[in-house]
């Protein structure tokens, strides 16, 4: 259950300026319905150029319906100016705020007014305009708009930036950008939760030995034979492995680089990282 | 109609007759069974009371029977315990991408550790490919792991012919049970599982216990090292009011399966119906081989965690497989891989229902959610025809 507050519930089941213009002087569209949350936001100017009908549609969760719903609220009565100056902050207070994991509804509900104002001064188009290039490609959201995002709400971490803007919260392929991007607007390494290093698995030397012999059997062995060579398990003493090489690989010149590189990186894979191989 | 509760899958009701039993053993039933003296023996009869009603609803012997704390613990301890137990001799373990996170996640931290891990995709309806279980075994597979019903679409996977599958390779199979004991019948008697997880708190018992079962020889590592406890399976005094609870839990699930089959199945049939018949743009998630008490329904257009929330108003509680409502950014992974298209995923809601619910209890939902859904339709910018830009993704790349 999200933790949301009086405002959020009372914009979320009684929405305000639910509907669609269709003499608009300006439209913003931000989201899909793949990504799970869409909005379309319309106003109308009067003869001072001040907003004097605002609308939006929207596909959501409560968050992204009770911000769309605030934001229209605030805007109706501005000129242009006035209402480009709102940021996803302003929204999020109008709410009483939202929780950490819903900031990005209220980045949508300025993007879409962005969009909307965009679109009345340019003309052409309803959608968000792409600004840099798409650093998440689940959501569709650039390194501008993460860049954005970090310097209005002092983000530090590849979290946060999932929370205000998506970035981040599909596949996690673009984290290290991300981790990236708050390096350069910050100037700082980005704060993430230390992974925590997995206690190794303690093994027996029986287990360790049986598991090397598998390894080699089935990683090294095959490869070796088909060159007419063999290998042979001599002894394991602590992490220290000793082998020998038979056939054409006891005489060959880079048995030395096949030991180290491909015997020592099996076992390490395999079985334990601290193995080194040796030949006897 | 004060709370209309329609999300079982997630949490049960305790029986009251399970609080009954349960209460002396907190208060002045307080010996420990391991103890040597009579005031510990005589809680150890309840102990084994109790393993022999977990036993006589599986159809296991109570000597297989594994008190855990719950179903995460015991697909833990089923799943990693197995692979210790080989020692490394084998490194393959296999699973279905539809598995509870308990053993999804378990399965992915084996992967990091190296383990070679295959998931079995599922189809549209949620169904399972056994030609693809019977391909991707191997000599070096440990550990098959299948649920036996989902969660989220209560499908209800072909165990009796995949137990037959795995072991006629000779390989160890473990089954999250989770969500199908006390709905449907298993028995193990005729079903070749080496591995049982069941939970107290999916089956009107108290959380915190649960149950594993373990087919005599199967080998197991503990998770929890210490005492003799559990046939050296689990150490640990015994959570005894809890085992108590479960146990009365297991033998009135016994009692009540007909009526979970008969009474159940034909309320939530009146909710499936009645949603699908009254609500335009609704899907139906998972074909026709489902636990008799769950139904998953996909409202297109619409998010998950609105509709959730203004049910909640009405005194509705259910569940929903959106992005917001799993408190990720994207729908579940159920959703994803039956292939349920974005735009149905993100609206999909799950009801599970039990026992304790009433019929007029599904009129109920069925006279108010379609009204929910056309609230949520009129605001939402894809169903008022007009052509939509918005933001350009690949949400499949």
């Amino acid at each position: 259950m999200w933790d949301y507050t009086g405002k959020v519930k009372e914009h979320f089941l009684n929405p305000q300026n639910v509907g669609y213009i269709t003499d608009a002087d300006g439209t913003g569209e931000v989201g899909s319905l793949a990504c799970g949350d869409a909005l379309r936001l319309m106003f109308k100017l009067d003869d001072d150029g001040r907003i004097s009908e605002c609308k939006f549609q929207t596909f959501g969760c409560a968050s992204a319906i009770a911000s769309s719903s605030a934001l229209t609220e605030m805007v109706i009565g501005m000129t242009l100016e006035e209402a480009e100056k709102i940021t996803n902050q302003d929204i999020a207070e109008a709410l009483g705020g939202l929780p950490d994991e819903k900031m990005h509804c209220s980045v949508m509900g300025r993007e879409a007014l962005e969009a909307a104002i965009a679109n009345y001064r340019g003309g052409e188009g309803t959608a968000k305009k792409v600004e840099g290039h798409i650093t998440c490609i689940c959501f569709g959201i650039s390194d501008k708009d993460i860049e954005r995002a970090i310097t209005e709400n002092q983000l530090t971490s590849v979290e946060e930036v999932t929370n205000y803007t998506k970035a981040g919260g599909g596949c996690k392929g673009c984290h290290e950008e991300i981790g990236e991007i708050i390096s350069r607007v910050t100037g700082a390494e980005p704060t993430e939760p230390v992974p925590v290093e997995e206690p190794k698995r303690k093994l027996t030397n029986i287990q360790k030995i049986q598991m090397i012999t598998e390894t080699i059997d089935r990683e090294v062995r095959p490869a070796l034979q088909k060159d007419g060579g063999d290998i042979e398990l001599i002894d394991v003493e602590g992490d220290m492995v000793i082998v020998s090489m038979r056939g054409n690989c006891a005489q060959c010149s880079v048995a030395q680089f096949t030991l180290r590189d491909v015997v020592q990186a099996k076992l390490r894979e395999f079985v334990d990282e601290d193995l080194q191989v040796m030949e006897a | 109609m004060d709370h209309i509760y329609l999300d079982n899958n997630a949490t049960t009701m305790m029986a009251p007759e399970v609080l009954a039993k349960m209460q002396p053993l907190f208060t002045e039933m307080y010996g420990n069974p391991s103890s040597m003296h009579s005031f510990g023996g005589a809680v150890a009869r309840h102990l084994n009371e109790a393993r022999e009603n977990v036993a006589a609803l599986l159809g296991a012997s109570p000597s297989e029977i594994v008190f855990t704390s719950g179903g995460s613990e015991g697909d833990n301890l089923a799943i990693r315990g197995t692979l210790e137990a080989l020692a490394g001799r084998k490194r393959h373990i296999i699973t279905t991408r539809v598995e509870h996170p308990a053993v999804h996640g378990t399965c992915r931290y084996l992967k990091k550790q190296g383990y070679r891990l295959t998931e079995l995709s599922v189809d549209r309806n949620g169904a399972l490919d056994l030609q693809e279980l019977r391909d991707a075994i191997t000599p070096d597979t440990a550990i098959v792991s299948i649920m036996w019903a989902n969660n989220e679409t209560g499908v209800i996977f072909p165990i009796e012919e995949i137990a037959q599958i795995v072991k006629s390779r000779g390989v160890v199979l473990h089954v999250d049970a989770v969500q199908s004991v006390g709905k449907i019948p298993v028995d193990l008697s005729k079903t070749p599982i080496d591995l049982l997880c069941l939970s107290g708190h999916k089956l009107h018992g108290p959380k915190g216990i649960g149950a594993m079962y373990a087919r005599k020889g199967t080998k197991l590592v503990p998770l929890i090292m210490g005492g003799h406890q559990e046939n050296n399976k689990r150490a640990g005094t015994e959570n005894v009011p809890g085992i108590v609870g479960l146990g009365t839990a297991c033998d009135l699930a016994r009692r009540y399966l007909d009526e979970e089959f008969g009474k159940v199945r034909e309320m939530r049939d009146r909710l499936e119906k009645g949603l699908l018949d009254s609500c335009t743009d609704a899907t139906l998630n998972g074909g026709d081989e489902r636990l008799p008490n769950t139904v998953n329904i996909s409202f297109e257009y619409v998010e998950g965690e609105a509709i959730l929330l203004m049910i909640d108003q009405l005194g509705i509680s259910a569940s929903s497989g959106s992005a917001c409502a799993s408190g990720s950014l994207e729908p579940s992974h159920v959703m994803r891989a039956m292939g349920v298209p974005f735009t149905q995923a993100h609206g999909s809601i799950r009801f599970s229902l039990s026992r304790y619910n009433k019929m007029e209890e599904m009129d109920h939902v069925i006279e108010h959610l379609p009204g929910i859904i056309d609230r949520l339709r009129e605001m939402s910018p894809f169903t008022s025809g007009k052509a939509w830009q918005g933001t350009p993704i690949d949400h499949d790349h």
